[in-house]
């Protein structure tokens, strides 16, 4: 797929990979064997017949294409761009045993993109069945609950969504950055769950303002909570408090939700420096990395504790990276932060590791090597080692049982969680995740709460 | 969207603003606030809640001018809405019957102090509030907290009204007299609530103060509002505001508040010429007779 060249889209904000012309998509989709098993559906969290839109590309038929992807994948735009599909779907395409799988990320963009372009003329009407009279509340409207909330809406309950910030999208508007997620798309998206019927309310943090039992008391029948992992985890080393050290959470909060690259128009402002740090070897941490080279950082270094084998990004967004100019410090973790003598971080000590036995995540574990102590000057550290799920809901609801990770206890298939009425997927279940398999979650649990609003009634 | 249904400049830089908001009104408690975006190329920033009424669905802000964010909100006017409103947020004050109890208020916290003496006075607290202000024209409300508390003191730092000082001079007093004190509260600028808590330690009164470092979303996600109190790294915005002011690191507090005084300075510059301009084009356009907003 084409996409901008790595030292212009290094300092701009614009899409880095441009998407299929309509030639590319159409010999892609006829590379397509149609295989009776169809094994790409199972690979997909939200089971999209893929072999069918891929047909209707074939014959020209880009409405029905759009059709297909939009009755089981509410956010197809979205999953064209973000999902790992090299992990699912295209990971078990009978063409990939020899060779290159179909690229079906990237036919599902072009579908979703047409559609979009080509606007209400092909606009898939939704024909929603009458209403059930049931209502469903859903708090968060990142994946999992625009998912649920979609495919509750399909079956004519009445949902509303809970947002606690002031836009809907969750992850998707405050965390990925425009060049990889535009927000236009995911603002698309979110329409087209708004014309299933569902309500948005946004600045409505839950556990705040009214609690779950609350809301299960005033007229819901059902609540889905989909309030992903949001609370930033740090590493709690010296020096961490120091100005110039954010969270990835803050750091990517600041540009992409409050617009702080066009500071002083926005009022957010955001500091950069020349020299940053990303701490962390994930897509979050490539993300930051990005942001920082497109806020003018003339070197920003992605610090990672074990090997380009084992750093849990996507292939792709690593490589993305690297070709803009990011360096790459592996086998490095830090030991503590410096700062000078108005409270900004000037200098970060890290130790070399080395890469020992495995440890139970299968993965070797990075293991100090003594007397390796070395300096990197910097003018900002961002921390991006993950985060935990936000204990507003589950510190305000009883009968709700939780882990010891702070995730929410709920049945894999079904998403219900110990307490009645209720039913939770995504990351606040898993931890931090994937879009995907949050939206996969979300689809299940819709089905779940269906089920149990009919045995009711 | 949230409309503004009465608006009252209490002093020359601080503000009163009352807003439709039946939600947070009906679940707020002493000591929560609310995280304001005033328009859509707004910052997220935090603001105490100095007062609410259920029955009538609105709450008060007070609001203290000191940037863009403050100014732009400041510059509306009753009927006016203010874009984003999300709260209450924070853990209410702890509140019980500690028995005599110490209510100090400064700046912005001369209001926000309200409903915590008030809840205090309700569960039979004795309640001495102390407000303070550079000057007589600086202080408000004192009224309201007069009727919140059995006794009232003013200081003011020029002698104009009341006692000649500040709010820990009349504290100091009480406690060197040996009146008993069972717990201070301190809503204000750090320093203030910084010099009561130095004040109240030498003679171990427990004091709550009401921390307010920089937040974006307020809801514990993003942790720029990381304070340290008692050498752990807390949120302040899930994990307080309010915390103990003998185990806070104040200098970790200022400097961190200073984070973007640069940027700080230069959005209201830059604001203000922008409205210098919108001004002047709007007189232009009127001949120079009409009275714009931005002149309000």
């Amino acid at each position: 797929m084409p996409r901008q060249d790595p030292k212009v889209r290094a300092r701009n904000y614009n899409e880095v990979a441009l998407g299929y012309t309509e030639e590319m998509a159409l010999e892609e989709a006829k590379r397509c064997i149609q295989c009776p098993k169809r094994p790409c559906v199972d690979g997909c969290p939200v089971n999209v017949d893929i072999p069918d839109f891929i047909k209707a590309i074939r014959e020209d038929n880009m409405a029905e294409a759009v059709k297909i992807l939009k009755t089981k994948n509410s956010l197809p735009g979205v999953c064209g761009r973000v999902c790992p599909q090299e992990v699912q779907c295209e990971n078990l395409c009978t063409l990939g045993k020899r060779g290159a799988p179909i690229a079906i990320g990237r036919l599902e963009r072009y579908v979703t993109d047409w559609g979009q372009s080509h606007g209400s003329k092909h606009k898939s009407s939704p024909g929603l069945p009458p209403s059930t009279g049931r209502k469903v509340a859903v708090i968060g409207s990142g994946p999992a609950g625009l998912t649920c909330a979609a495919a509750l809406a399909r079956l004519g309950h009445e949902v509303t969504i809970f947002e606690a910030l002031h836009v809907a999208g969750g992850v998707l508007m405050y965390g990925i950055p425009e060049f990889r997620l535009p927000k236009h798309i995911v603002q698309a998206e979110v329409d087209y769950v708004k014309s299933l019927g569902v309500g948005i309310n946004l600045d409505s943090v839950m556990g705040k303002l009214a609690t779950v039992d609350e809301l299960l008391k005033n007229g819901h029948d059902a609540v889905f909570l989909g309030t992903g992992a949001g609370l930033p985890m740090f590493m709690d080393i010296p020096g961490e408090n120091l100005n110039g050290i954010y969270s990835a959470n803050e750091f990517l909060t600041r540009v992409n939700l409050m617009k702080a690259y066009l500071f002083p128009e926005y009022d957010t402002p955001i500091k950069v420096g020349k020299r940053v740090a990303v701490i962390g070897g994930g897509n979050v941490a490539m993300d930051s990395a990005r942001c920082a080279l497109r806020l003018g950082a003339d070197k920003v270094y992605i610090i990672y504790r074990r090997s380009r084998a084992e750093m849990p990004a996507r292939h792709e967004e690593a490589e993305n990276a690297e070709e803009e100019g990011i360096i790459f410090k592996l086998l490095t973790n830090p030991k503590r932060f410096i700062g000078n003598d108005q409270g900004w971080i000037t200098t970060m000590e890290c130790y070399e590791m080395e890469l020992g036995e495995p440890d139970s995540s299968g993965r070797r574990r990075p293991i100090v090597k003594e007397d390796s102590e070395f300096i990197i000057d910097i003018d900002v550290a961002i921390v991006a080692l993950g985060t935990t799920p936000n204990p507003l809901i589950s510190s305000t609801t009883k009968g709700l049982e939780t882990t010891r990770f702070g995730t929410v206890v709920a049945d894999e298939e079904t998403g219900k969680t110990t307490k009645d009425r209720v039913w939770a997927g995504g990351d606040i279940v898993t931890g931090a995740a994937t879009v995907i398999s949050a939206m996969g979650a979300g689809k299940r649990a819709a089905a779940s709460i269906d089920t149990s609003l009919k045995e009711k009634s | 969207m949230f409309k503004i249904v009465a608006k009252e400049k209490l002093t020359p830089v601080i503000t009163m603003l009352k807003v439709e908001a039946p939600g947070i009104a009906r679940k707020v408690q002493p000591g929560q606030f609310v995280v304001v975006r005033v328009d859509e190329v707004g910052e997220r920033f935090p603001i105490s809640l100095a007062d609410w009424d259920k029955e009538e669905g609105n709450i008060t802000i007070v609001i203290m001018e000191v940037g863009t964010s403050t100014r732009k909100l400041t510059c509306l006017s009753e009927g006016d809405y203010i874009l984003n409103l999300a709260g209450p947020l924070g853990l209410p004050a702890h509140i019980e019957n500690f028995g005599r109890v110490v209510c100090a208020g400064g700046c912005y916290g001369i209001g926000a102090i309200l409903p915590i003496a008030r809840a205090l006075k309700e569960l039979g607290n004795e309640v001495i509030s102390i407000i303070e202000g550079r000057s007589k024209n600086l202080l408000y409300w004192q009224e309201p907290l007069r009727q919140a508390s059995n006794e009232l003191i003013i200081t003011t730092g020029d002698g104009s009204c009341g006692y000649k000082g500040w709010v820990y001079d009349p504290l100091k007093e009480m406690l060197e007299k040996g009146e008993k004190i069972d717990r201070v509260f301190a809503h204000g600028c750090n320093y203030m609530m910084q010099l009561c808590s130095e004040t109240t330690k030498h003679f171990g009164v427990k004091t709550m103060v009401s921390l307010n470092p920089i937040m974006v979303d307020g809801t514990g996600m993003c942790g720029v509002c990381r304070v340290s109190v008692g050498g752990i790294t807390r949120f302040a915005c899930v994990d307080g505001p309010e915390f103990d002011g003998h185990e806070v690191d104040w200098e970790l507090l200022a400097v961190r508040r200073q984070s973007y005084i640069e940027e700080e300075i230069s959005s209201l510059e830059w604001w203000e010429s922008q409205r210098w301009c919108m001004t002047r084009t709007t007189c232009v356009e009127t001949k120079g007779g009409a009275k714009t907003k931005a002149e309000d």
